[in-house]
């Protein structure tokens, strides 16, 4: 393991130690937060006992659907968009500054428009998250180089068939940072849109829990947010490194 | 060793249109009459930007002539993939996501070979490059003449009667040029194929080739021709003789006014730039 992660493991554990004495000294009141083992400890009870399963699913479903709606129409727009160089004039600046927006003021408006079915959380976190991958798309297409397009055309490959087998594997590195940040978004943008307005959900149950001073509920829940955010970003992160180490660039 | 006409340009003229603003067109190459035999080795050396990487993508069919013809094997060339001719760049153009076997095997996908014959022919390319032992490997692990030998075999499998190259090895060390040298010409033997091989380096040109075209400074013409009579089997160590100074001379005398015009034209445009 290197150095600089044994440090940053040592940082993080000692933070939950100090976490877990200020709570046990009673420094941090029981009504502002547990121990962090009893947050473990009421997790792993929500967990088996299935209470809050379907909240559960609910906002991990629609957080993957925001998700993979994101990376299907991220890939598609960054790769049109590289292609037709006058369109993407006009476009660049309105994607340069698409996170000034405040995606989550458009949430009454998606309810008026979808109901409060699932539908206006996902549209969120697709929205939070569909510029990330577009951005990232483009900025890996970009870098593909010319000798590689020209080998494509000596090979006979049609335009299509040149990004699929050509500018997109080049890309992929830049595609994985993109879904990165898309994971995040759309997690984001989901659970968000729970908090605001919705009946269901992790953000729901959050938000219901932190109403009601209902502290075994509301922090074993954002364990779990916490957990499983890292855990997939570690996942694609190393997947990313594995491709660049492939490629020798790290 | 040489046989009938297989490549054919007449009075072809490349012009790259620009607008006015930026200095209005640019007039490449031409009036080029070319014609190269079947098996034969040529080289073409010329000053930079005299447009000798313009006519090999106009043989590929990466780019049309603006006038006269260009014929493969009777055929028109332009626009369009041309089936029969490989081409490796200068650039390396390994695709660092794929191993050296899937680099090769890229070349042959289009095909539609049966499997054992999709076997059959990148095992002989591995085998022909030196590569067999590396067939797993990505690029990254390998040098950069490893890598260029994997781009010579990835166009092999797809068993082209012509192979154009572009200064494929412009960016390696002296030694492992002279080496890669001696590979090309054992492939060109072996293959059977007619190489059109494009160079800035005097000697390698001398060394290769059956026929060297000599290009002049923009717009490039072939302004001398010249003939080694070399055997087919030779290496690098053709070099020794006596007769590759003097084709090196000759190939010198041609192009040393035109490279001294291309050095003028650059340093003019150098100094309008800086207008």
């Amino acid at each position: 393991m290197k150095r600089s992660t044994i440090y940053r493991w040592i940082v993080i554990i000692a933070l939950v130690g100090l976490l877990e004495v200020l709570c046990l000294t009673g420094v941090i009141t029981k009504i502002t937060m547990q121990p962090p083992h009893r947050i473990v400890m009421d997790l792993y009870k929500i967990l088996v006992s299935g209470s809050l399963n379907k909240a559960i699913l609910k906002t991990f479903t629609n957080a993957a659907s925001a998700f993979l709606l994101a990376m299907a129409a991220g890939v598609v727009i960054g790769a049109l968009l590289h292609r037709t160089r006058r369109f993407r004039e006009i476009v660049n600046p309105l994607l340069a500054t698409y996170y000034a927006i405040p995606v989550f003021a458009f949430y009454p408006l998606l309810i008026v428009l979808f109901g409060l079915g699932d539908a206006p959380q996902i549209l969120i976190g697709f929205m939070l998250a569909v510029v990330a991958v577009v951005v990232n798309v483009l900025d890996g297409l970009d870098r593909v180089p010319r000798v590689l397009l020209k080998t494509a055309q000596v090979a006979g490959l049609g335009p299509i068939e040149t990004v699929a087998r050509i500018s997109l594997p080049y890309a992929a590195p830049y595609l994985l940072t993109g879904a990165k940040l898309a994971v995040a978004y759309s997690l984001i943008g989901v659970i968000g849109a729970e908090f605001i307005m919705s009946r269901g959900g992790m953000g729901y149950e959050i938000n219901f829990a932190y109403t009601n001073f209902d502290n075994a509920t509301m922090y074993p829940l954002i364990l779990l947010i916490l957990m499983v955010s890292v855990l997939l970003n570690m996942g694609l992160a190393r997947w990313e490194k594995n491709l660049m180490q492939k490629r020798g660039l790290r | 060793m040489s046989g009938a006409v297989q490549v054919s340009l007449s009075g072809v003229d490349k012009i790259f249109e620009r607008p006015a603003s930026a200095g209005g067109p640019v007039h490449a190459i031409g009036p080029i009459d070319l014609q190269l035999r079947a098996g034969e080795f040529f080289s073409v050396v010329g000053p930079s930007g005299c447009g000798k990487s313009t006519l090999l993508e106009l043989l590929a069919g990466l780019a049309r002539p603006t006038r006269g013809s260009v014929l493969f094997e009777g055929k028109p060339v332009g626009g369009g993939v041309v089936e029969g001719v490989g081409v490796v760049f200068q650039e390396d153009a390994s695709f660092p996501w794929l191993t050296v076997h899937d680099n090769i095997a890229f070349g042959l996908k289009r095909l539609g070979l049966d499997a054992a014959e999709r076997k059959r022919r990148i095992d002989a390319a591995l085998a022909m490059m030196g590569l067999s032992n590396f067939a797993g490997s990505y690029p990254a692990q390998l040098s950069g003449g490893m890598r260029q030998r994997v781009c010579i075999a990835r166009t092999l499998v797809t068993k082209p009667r012509l192979i154009l190259l572009d200064e494929p090895f412009g960016a390696l060390d002296q030694q492992t040029r002279l080496l890669m040298g001696d590979e090309v010409l054992k492939l060109w033997r072996e293959t059977g194929a007619t190489v059109f091989l494009i160079t800035h380096a005097l000697d390698e040109a001398a060394m290769l080739s059956d026929r060297i075209g000599v290009m002049s400074a923009r717009p490039g013409r072939i302004i001398d021709l010249v003939e080694t009579k070399w055997p087919r089997e030779r290496d690098s160590r053709i070099v020794e003789r006596a007769e590759f100074g003097e084709v090196t001379a000759r190939l010198w005398r041609s192009l040393r006014t035109e490279s001294m015009k291309s050095m003028g034209k650059m340093e003019e445009g150098k100094a309008g730039e800086g207008q």
